[in-house]
């Protein structure tokens, strides 16, 4: 039989309904429109990672001092040094750059404003190697930092913060732990990479921090550009041998700092993400199987309300085939409305939490397929049971039924 | 139901040729319907054998039966049978959408079998927006659809008023004039009248046979 005549059927037995129909939908439109979001919301938290990693440029190396036992406790021994981070600036092969600094929540007081910030300590090259751009002012030069003079960057969410605009802020005077600095510069913002929010930050010279705030000369961490043209195991190889040298390291003994990788970390988020989206669109995933059961449910019913009529078309030639394809196409063509309706929600929900709770979200056509494959495949294997139900049916106890 | 085990049918030897017109009569509960649904194909003998056009019906599976009532027979109810939800047209176009005519050809001999039950202007008209003759009326148009071997009629007239029934048997009688296989199941005595042949059934046999024709 045509397959066209058994849609048009399936259509005006729907539209005969439509209440029920969207009934019988509803577990589906839920699904879908949850595995949608889901996925969405996933595809979303992995694209922010992409773009982190991509800001990474040639692969970027932190290098830290290593944490230590002692007595069964970890304890973190500072063993980097600026003249670490300048033996690491000079006659390297592999390192393109390096920028050490410290970092440290201090007391911060504009006017009569308090806040708790990071202040770092830092080298002007940070701007470049972790890809930050100036919206006002001017970044702080070498000279700054070996003058050790009291001046300031911000990042670009503390204009907000502090209730002033922007460009008026640069010459401005500000307090952290009591020492007056000149604020220089405003920074664009770079946007949340995750877990850390580098646009609140303040940024001093790495001197003016060691000498005038903290008051050692350790640094904290040193990250080190990799060059465009090498690996990054060589470059990790070349600073082993060059810190070794650096910090008197016997061979055989072992490393006194560590090197992370943190291309690698992003990719280990990036793993773990992709997990959680799986898990989430797994959990959304038995929702649609629960509206399939109500397909079920639903077109159980129909088969018996509607057993006369098919006893009629049985007696008017229809065959087994053509009663199963009848019933079969109907609870496709619900699931796939279902799945339509549910995909349009998804859609709005994900723009919706995009825009009010800030999460980015991406609908992408993978996803919208496989959710819509999903509802099809859901009202195959949940109409084949009613489905065959009707098609056994005997016509004559088909016709005889009230 | 229960255990009981009844035949409602027995000895019934029965020879129907084309352009015949039976009627069977018999009290309720003797088997008429049990023995027109057989015909029809929509029932299977627990024994015996029921050839079609020199086929063997009582031996076919599912499929073929279902091709054999959608080709060869043309079954009229006695609750007419219309799909709710669809026009006359649609309601007799049902056969041929299982032949699996095209829609053009479809429409055109669907409106030819309205024409030919004189229903040419209530084509568009649902069955609940019609009257009782004119829904059998749909019904026979419906069974004549396919050009079957054979139409049975299970007391056609027996959910109608006189005057409507006695309109549909004029119908029925215009159908055999047109030539036409007809075995119509009826309880009235002037309505078995306008067949040639009267079968008598009483508990599942056949007890009388009469070509009135050939009586006359
Ligand atoms: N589905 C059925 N189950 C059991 N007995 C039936 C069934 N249908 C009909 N019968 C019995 O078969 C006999 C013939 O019934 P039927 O052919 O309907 O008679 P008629 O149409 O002449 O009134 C009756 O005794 C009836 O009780
Ligand atoms: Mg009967």
């Amino acid at each position: 039989m045509l397959i066209g005549e058994t849609v048009r059927i399936s259509l005006a037995s729907i539209r005969s309904n439509l209440f029920r129909a969207l009934l019988t939908m509803l577990g589906i439109i839920i699904g879908v429109a949850a595995v949608i979001t889901m996925v969405a919301l996933g595809t979303g938290a992995q694209r922010a990672i992409d773009k982190q990693m991509q800001a990474f440029g040639g692969d970027i190396l932190s290098i830290q001092s290593s944490a230590w036992f002692s007595r069964g406790v970890a304890r973190n021994r500072q063993t980097l040094t600026t003249d670490d981070a300048l033996a690491l600036s000079t006659g390297m092969e592999h390192v393109e750059a390096v920028v050490p600094e410290i970092s440290e929540r201090y007391q911060i007081k504009y006017g009569n404003q308090n806040l708790n910030l990071s202040v770092i300590g830092t080298t002007p090259n940070h701007l470049d190697v972790h890809g930050f751009a100036m919206a006002h002012g001017a970044m702080f030069s070498s000279a700054d930092d070996a003058a050790r003079k009291r001046v300031a960057v911000i990042g670009a969410e503390l204009p907000g913060m502090l209730d002033a605009e922007p460009a008026a802020l640069i010459g401005r005077s500000i307090q952290i732990r009591s020492i007056n600095f000149e604020i220089i510069g405003v920074l664009e913002a770079k946007g949340g990479s995750g877990w850390r929010n580098p646009d609140d930050d303040v940024w001093i010279p790495l001197s003016t921090a060691q000498f005038r705030v903290t008051g050692d000369e350790y640094v904290e961490t040193i990250s080190a550009k990799i060059a465009e043209t090498s690996s990054t195991e060589m470059g990790m190889l070349e600073i082993e041998r060059v810190l070794r040298r650096e910090h008197g390291i016997l061979p055989g003994k072992d490393n006194d700092f560590a090197i992370m990788d943190r291309k690698q970390f992003a990719e280990s988020r990036q793993a773990a993400t992709e997990v959680f989206t799986y898990l989430l669109a797994g959990i959304a995933g038995v929702s649609l199987v629960v509206g399939g059961i109500g397909i079920m449910n639903i077109m159980l019913v129909t088969v018996t309300e509607r057993t006369r009529e098919i006893g009629v078309r049985k007696a008017l030639g229809a065959t087994r085939g053509n009663i199963l394809l009848q019933f079969l196409v109907e609870s496709t063509i619900l699931c796939l409305l279902g799945g339509l309706i549910g995909l349009a929600l998804g859609a709005t929900a994900s723009a919706l939490l995009a825009r009010y709770a800030g999460w980015q979200t991406v609908v992408t056509s993978g996803s919208a397929l496989t959710a819509f494959g999903f509802s099809a495949a859901v009202g195959i294997v949940f109409g084949i049971w009613p489905a065959r139900r009707a098609a056994a049916l005997d016509p004559i106890d088909a016709l005889r039924h009230e | 139901m229960g255990d009981e085990h009844i035949d409602a049918l027995r000895e019934v030897d029965l020879d129907v040729r084309t352009n015949e017109y039976v009627a069977i009569m018999g009290q309720s509960g003797s088997g008429k319907s049990t023995l027109m649904n057989i015909l029809g194909c929509l029932d299977r003998p627990t024994a015996g054998e029921y050839w079609l056009n020199s086929e063997r019906v009582s031996r076919m599976n599912d499929r073929q039966l279902a091709g054999i009532r959608n080709r060869e027979i043309g079954f009229v109810f006695q609750t007419f049978n219309l799909l709710p939800r669809m026009s006359a047209l649609s309601n007799v176009e049902v056969p041929l959408i299982y032949s699996g005519l095209p829609k053009k050809e479809r429409v055109e001999r669907a409106t030819a079998a309205l024409e030919t039950v004189g229903l040419a202007d209530r084509m568009r008209h649902r069955p609940s927006e019609m009257s009782g003759g004119q829904r059998q009326r749909v019904a026979i148009a419906r069974a004549l659809v396919t050009r079957p071997s054979i139409v049975l009629a299970d007391e056609p007239t027996g959910n109608l008023d006189s005057t409507t029934g006695e309109e549909i048997m004029n119908l029925f009688d215009q159908l055999h004039d047109a030539g036409n296989t007809l075995i119509v199941v009826t309880h009235e005595q002037h309505i078995a009248a306008r067949a040639g042949r009267v079968v008598r059934l009483s508990d599942g046999d056949v007890v009388s046979d009469v070509n009135a024709r050939n009586e006359e």
